[in-house]
Protein backbone atom coordinates (compact mmCIF):
# COMPACT_ATOMS: atom_id res chain seq x y z
CA UNK A 1 0.00 0.00 0.00
CA UNK A 2 1.25 3.56 -1.11
CA UNK A 3 2.18 5.89 1.41
CA UNK A 4 -0.04 8.97 2.71
CA UNK A 5 0.28 11.91 0.66
CA UNK A 6 -0.15 15.41 1.14
CA UNK A 7 0.34 18.51 -1.03
CA UNK A 8 -0.81 21.67 -1.40
CA UNK A 9 -1.08 24.26 -4.81
CA UNK A 10 -2.23 26.90 -6.61
CA UNK A 11 -4.04 26.71 -10.41
CA UNK A 12 -4.98 29.30 -12.37
CA UNK A 13 -9.29 29.26 -12.64
CA UNK A 14 -9.30 27.20 -15.78
CA UNK A 15 -11.65 24.27 -15.47
CA UNK A 16 -8.97 22.03 -17.38
CA UNK A 17 -7.04 22.70 -14.14
CA UNK A 18 -9.44 22.00 -12.02
CA UNK A 19 -10.13 18.37 -13.97
CA UNK A 20 -6.54 17.68 -13.33
CA UNK A 21 -6.44 18.26 -9.72
CA UNK A 22 -9.75 16.21 -9.45
CA UNK A 23 -7.65 13.28 -11.37
CA UNK A 24 -4.67 13.63 -9.06
CA UNK A 25 -6.44 13.23 -6.14
CA UNK A 26 -8.72 10.13 -7.06
CA UNK A 27 -5.46 8.69 -7.78
CA UNK A 28 -3.92 9.07 -4.49
CA UNK A 29 -7.27 7.30 -3.10
CA UNK A 30 -7.40 4.24 -5.57
CA UNK A 31 -3.44 3.93 -4.72
CA UNK A 32 -4.14 3.54 -1.12
CA UNK A 33 -7.07 1.15 -2.18
CA UNK A 34 -9.92 3.18 -1.04
CA UNK A 35 -13.21 2.18 -2.33
CA UNK A 36 -15.23 3.02 -6.03
CA UNK A 37 -17.91 4.24 -3.30
CA UNK A 38 -15.52 6.63 -1.41
CA UNK A 39 -13.93 7.86 -5.35
CA UNK A 40 -16.98 8.47 -6.24
CA UNK A 41 -18.08 10.56 -3.65
CA UNK A 42 -14.94 12.35 -3.48
CA UNK A 43 -14.58 12.56 -7.19
CA UNK A 44 -18.43 14.05 -7.25
CA UNK A 45 -17.34 16.69 -4.44
CA UNK A 46 -14.39 17.54 -5.79
CA UNK A 47 -16.54 18.45 -9.37
CA UNK A 48 -18.50 20.27 -7.45
CA UNK A 49 -16.22 22.55 -5.38
CA UNK A 50 -13.34 23.38 -8.07
CA UNK A 51 -16.39 24.12 -10.52
CA UNK A 52 -17.97 26.66 -7.83
CA UNK A 53 -14.50 28.00 -7.24
CA UNK A 54 -13.48 28.91 -10.76
CA UNK A 55 -16.68 29.23 -12.20
CA UNK A 56 -18.52 31.07 -10.09
CA UNK A 57 -16.40 32.77 -7.28
CA UNK A 58 -13.29 33.59 -9.65
CA UNK A 59 -16.12 33.86 -12.52
CA UNK A 60 -12.78 31.79 -14.84
CA UNK A 61 -10.26 35.29 -14.27
CA UNK A 62 -7.27 34.84 -15.51
CA UNK A 63 -6.07 37.68 -12.78
CA UNK A 64 -7.20 35.02 -9.81
CA UNK A 65 -6.60 31.41 -8.62
CA UNK A 66 -7.73 28.66 -6.47
CA UNK A 67 -6.13 27.03 -3.99
CA UNK A 68 -5.69 23.49 -2.97
CA UNK A 69 -4.78 21.55 0.15
CA UNK A 70 -4.95 17.62 -0.10
CA UNK A 71 -4.31 15.28 2.57
CA UNK A 72 -4.50 11.20 1.82
CA UNK A 73 -3.99 9.23 4.41
CA UNK A 74 -4.63 5.45 5.50
CA UNK A 75 -8.36 6.50 6.77
CA UNK A 76 -9.50 9.76 5.42
CA UNK A 77 -9.09 12.62 2.53
CA UNK A 78 -9.52 15.95 3.60
CA UNK A 79 -9.09 18.92 0.62
CA UNK A 80 -9.47 22.80 1.47
CA UNK A 81 -10.43 24.44 -1.68
CA UNK A 82 -10.28 28.31 -2.00
CA UNK A 83 -10.97 31.02 -4.28
CA UNK A 84 -10.37 35.12 -4.96
CA UNK A 85 -13.90 35.77 -5.09
CA UNK A 86 -16.85 37.66 -3.59
CA UNK A 87 -17.98 34.51 -1.24
CA UNK A 88 -21.33 33.36 -0.75
CA UNK A 89 -23.66 32.59 1.67
CA UNK A 90 -24.08 28.85 1.96
CA UNK A 91 -26.75 28.92 4.36
CA UNK A 92 -29.02 30.96 2.28
CA UNK A 93 -29.48 28.87 -0.68
CA UNK A 94 -32.60 27.25 -1.49
CA UNK A 95 -33.59 23.29 -1.09
CA UNK A 96 -32.92 22.19 -5.19
CA UNK A 97 -35.40 19.13 -4.08
CA UNK A 98 -38.43 21.55 -3.21
CA UNK A 99 -41.29 21.90 -5.89
CA UNK A 100 -40.23 25.61 -6.45
CA UNK A 101 -36.35 24.97 -7.16
CA UNK A 102 -36.81 20.92 -8.32
CA UNK A 103 -36.91 22.13 -12.21
CA UNK A 104 -34.03 24.66 -12.15
CA UNK A 105 -30.92 23.21 -14.01
CA UNK A 106 -28.50 24.49 -11.23
CA UNK A 107 -28.50 24.87 -7.45
CA UNK A 108 -27.09 21.27 -7.02
CA UNK A 109 -23.78 20.89 -5.98
CA UNK A 110 -23.43 22.13 -2.21
CA UNK A 111 -26.14 19.82 -1.78
CA UNK A 112 -24.55 17.19 -3.25
CA UNK A 113 -20.99 17.88 -1.50
CA UNK A 114 -22.97 17.73 1.85
CA UNK A 115 -24.98 14.47 1.09
CA UNK A 116 -21.67 12.56 -0.28
CA UNK A 117 -18.98 14.24 2.83
CA UNK A 118 -18.36 13.45 5.86
CA UNK A 119 -17.67 17.13 6.56
CA UNK A 120 -18.28 19.96 4.16
CA UNK A 121 -17.53 23.34 5.47
CA UNK A 122 -17.10 26.99 4.18
CA UNK A 123 -15.30 29.58 5.94
CA UNK A 124 -13.89 32.73 4.83
CA UNK A 125 -17.75 33.95 3.46
CA UNK A 126 -17.86 31.03 1.38
CA UNK A 127 -14.60 31.54 -0.20
CA UNK A 128 -13.06 28.15 1.26
CA UNK A 129 -14.33 25.01 1.61
CA UNK A 130 -13.52 22.12 3.67
CA UNK A 131 -13.97 18.61 2.54
CA UNK A 132 -13.33 15.29 4.55
CA UNK A 133 -14.42 11.90 3.19
CA UNK A 134 -13.62 9.15 5.93
CA UNK A 135 -12.50 5.50 4.31
CA UNK A 136 -15.78 3.56 4.18
CA UNK A 137 -18.06 6.30 4.95
CA UNK A 138 -21.45 4.93 4.69
CA UNK A 139 -22.68 7.92 2.83
CA UNK A 140 -24.68 9.05 1.22
CA UNK A 141 -27.90 8.26 3.21
CA UNK A 142 -30.27 7.54 -0.31
CA UNK A 143 -34.08 8.70 0.44
CA UNK A 144 -36.58 6.37 -1.10
CA UNK B 1 -14.53 22.22 -27.65
CA UNK B 2 -14.26 18.65 -28.79
CA UNK B 3 -15.97 17.35 -32.16
CA UNK B 4 -15.91 13.63 -30.50
CA UNK B 5 -19.88 12.87 -30.36
CA UNK B 6 -21.12 12.15 -27.16
CA UNK B 7 -24.39 9.97 -28.23
CA UNK B 8 -25.20 7.31 -30.72
CA UNK B 9 -28.82 7.02 -32.32
CA UNK B 10 -30.93 3.97 -33.02
CA UNK B 11 -34.59 4.05 -34.22
CA UNK B 12 -35.93 1.47 -32.54
CA UNK B 13 -39.94 1.45 -33.35
CA UNK B 14 -40.46 5.13 -33.56
CA UNK B 15 -38.11 5.59 -30.47
CA UNK B 16 -35.27 7.22 -30.95
CA UNK B 17 -32.38 5.08 -28.35
CA UNK B 18 -30.04 7.64 -27.52
CA UNK B 19 -26.78 5.93 -25.77
CA UNK B 20 -24.45 7.78 -23.91
CA UNK B 21 -20.80 7.13 -24.78
CA UNK B 22 -18.77 8.79 -22.31
CA UNK B 23 -18.09 7.14 -18.84
CA UNK B 24 -17.59 10.67 -16.82
CA UNK B 25 -19.79 13.35 -18.15
CA UNK B 26 -18.11 15.74 -15.34
CA UNK B 27 -15.93 18.77 -17.54
CA UNK B 28 -17.74 21.38 -18.69
CA UNK B 29 -16.88 21.45 -22.42
CA UNK B 30 -18.22 17.81 -22.51
CA UNK B 31 -21.38 18.79 -20.58
CA UNK B 32 -22.18 21.51 -22.89
CA UNK B 33 -21.28 19.89 -26.38
CA UNK B 34 -23.69 16.66 -25.02
CA UNK B 35 -26.35 19.53 -23.94
CA UNK B 36 -25.57 20.61 -27.37
CA UNK B 37 -26.41 16.97 -28.82
CA UNK B 38 -29.38 16.18 -26.81
CA UNK B 39 -31.21 19.60 -27.18
CA UNK B 40 -30.61 19.53 -31.49
CA UNK B 41 -32.57 15.70 -31.07
CA UNK B 42 -35.69 17.88 -30.10
CA UNK B 43 -35.01 21.26 -31.68
CA UNK B 44 -33.51 20.48 -34.87
CA UNK B 45 -34.43 16.97 -35.55
CA UNK B 46 -37.83 16.88 -33.81
CA UNK B 47 -37.79 14.06 -32.18
CA UNK B 48 -40.45 13.71 -29.87
CA UNK B 49 -40.11 9.84 -27.93
CA UNK B 50 -36.47 9.34 -26.92
CA UNK B 51 -35.12 6.69 -24.95
CA UNK B 52 -31.44 8.24 -23.28
CA UNK B 53 -29.40 4.92 -22.31
CA UNK B 54 -26.68 5.27 -19.38
CA UNK B 55 -25.30 1.91 -19.63
CA UNK B 56 -21.46 3.32 -19.96
CA UNK B 57 -22.15 6.03 -17.57
CA UNK B 58 -20.21 6.28 -14.42
CA UNK B 59 -19.79 9.57 -13.34
CA UNK B 60 -22.16 12.81 -14.14
CA UNK B 61 -21.84 16.00 -12.04
CA UNK B 62 -24.78 18.79 -10.80
CA UNK B 63 -24.45 20.51 -14.52
CA UNK B 64 -24.75 17.32 -16.38
CA UNK B 65 -28.26 17.22 -14.39
CA UNK B 66 -28.98 20.07 -15.19
CA UNK B 67 -28.84 19.50 -19.19
CA UNK B 68 -30.92 16.34 -18.48
CA UNK B 69 -33.45 18.93 -17.29
CA UNK B 70 -34.13 21.05 -19.29
CA UNK B 71 -34.20 17.88 -22.20
CA UNK B 72 -37.03 17.08 -20.09
CA UNK B 73 -38.66 20.65 -19.91
CA UNK B 74 -37.80 21.16 -23.91
CA UNK B 75 -39.21 17.42 -24.66
CA UNK B 76 -42.59 18.28 -22.71
CA UNK B 77 -42.94 21.84 -24.37
CA UNK B 78 -43.14 19.92 -27.49
CA UNK B 79 -45.53 17.09 -26.18
CA UNK B 80 -42.84 14.64 -26.30
CA UNK B 81 -41.67 12.18 -23.61
CA UNK B 82 -38.07 11.49 -22.32
CA UNK B 83 -37.18 8.45 -20.29
CA UNK B 84 -34.22 7.59 -19.38
CA UNK B 85 -32.92 3.65 -18.33
CA UNK B 86 -30.31 1.32 -17.70
CA UNK B 87 -28.45 3.53 -15.09
CA UNK B 88 -25.55 2.02 -12.56
CA UNK B 89 -26.81 2.15 -9.26
CA UNK B 90 -24.66 5.02 -8.01
CA UNK B 91 -25.72 7.20 -10.75
CA UNK B 92 -28.93 6.46 -9.58
CA UNK B 93 -28.37 7.55 -6.12
CA UNK B 94 -27.87 10.88 -7.63
CA UNK B 95 -31.18 11.27 -9.24
CA UNK B 96 -32.80 10.09 -5.82
CA UNK B 97 -30.52 12.27 -3.24
CA UNK B 98 -31.64 15.27 -5.58
CA UNK B 99 -35.37 14.02 -6.18
CA UNK B 100 -35.20 14.14 -9.37
CA UNK B 101 -36.80 10.85 -10.33
CA UNK B 102 -39.35 12.25 -8.96
CA UNK B 103 -40.01 14.46 -12.36
CA UNK B 104 -37.94 12.18 -15.09
CA UNK B 105 -38.86 9.35 -16.00
CA UNK B 106 -36.67 6.64 -15.02
CA UNK B 107 -36.52 2.76 -15.98
CA UNK B 108 -34.31 -0.20 -14.96
CA UNK B 109 -33.62 -1.41 -18.79
CA UNK B 110 -34.16 -0.74 -22.49
CA UNK B 111 -37.44 -3.09 -22.92
CA UNK B 112 -39.11 -1.32 -19.89
CA UNK B 113 -38.33 2.07 -21.60
CA UNK B 114 -39.70 1.34 -24.81
CA UNK B 115 -42.39 0.05 -23.05
CA UNK B 116 -43.28 3.44 -21.98
CA UNK B 117 -44.51 4.74 -25.52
Amino acid sequence: MSSPTHFALQIPSVMSEGLRVQERICELMEALSYTARDVFAMRLSLEEALTNAIRHGNKLSEEKVVSVDCDVTENRVCVRISDQGDGFDPFCLPDPTQPEFIERPGGRGVMLMQTYLNQCEYSDSGRTVTMVRERNSPLPIVPE
Amino acid sequence: MSNDRKIDIEDVNGVTVVRLLEKKILDESNIEALGQELFALVDVDGRRKVVLEFKVVEYLSSAALGKLITLNQKMSAAKGKLVLCCIQKEILEVFMITQLHRILTICDDLDQALDQF
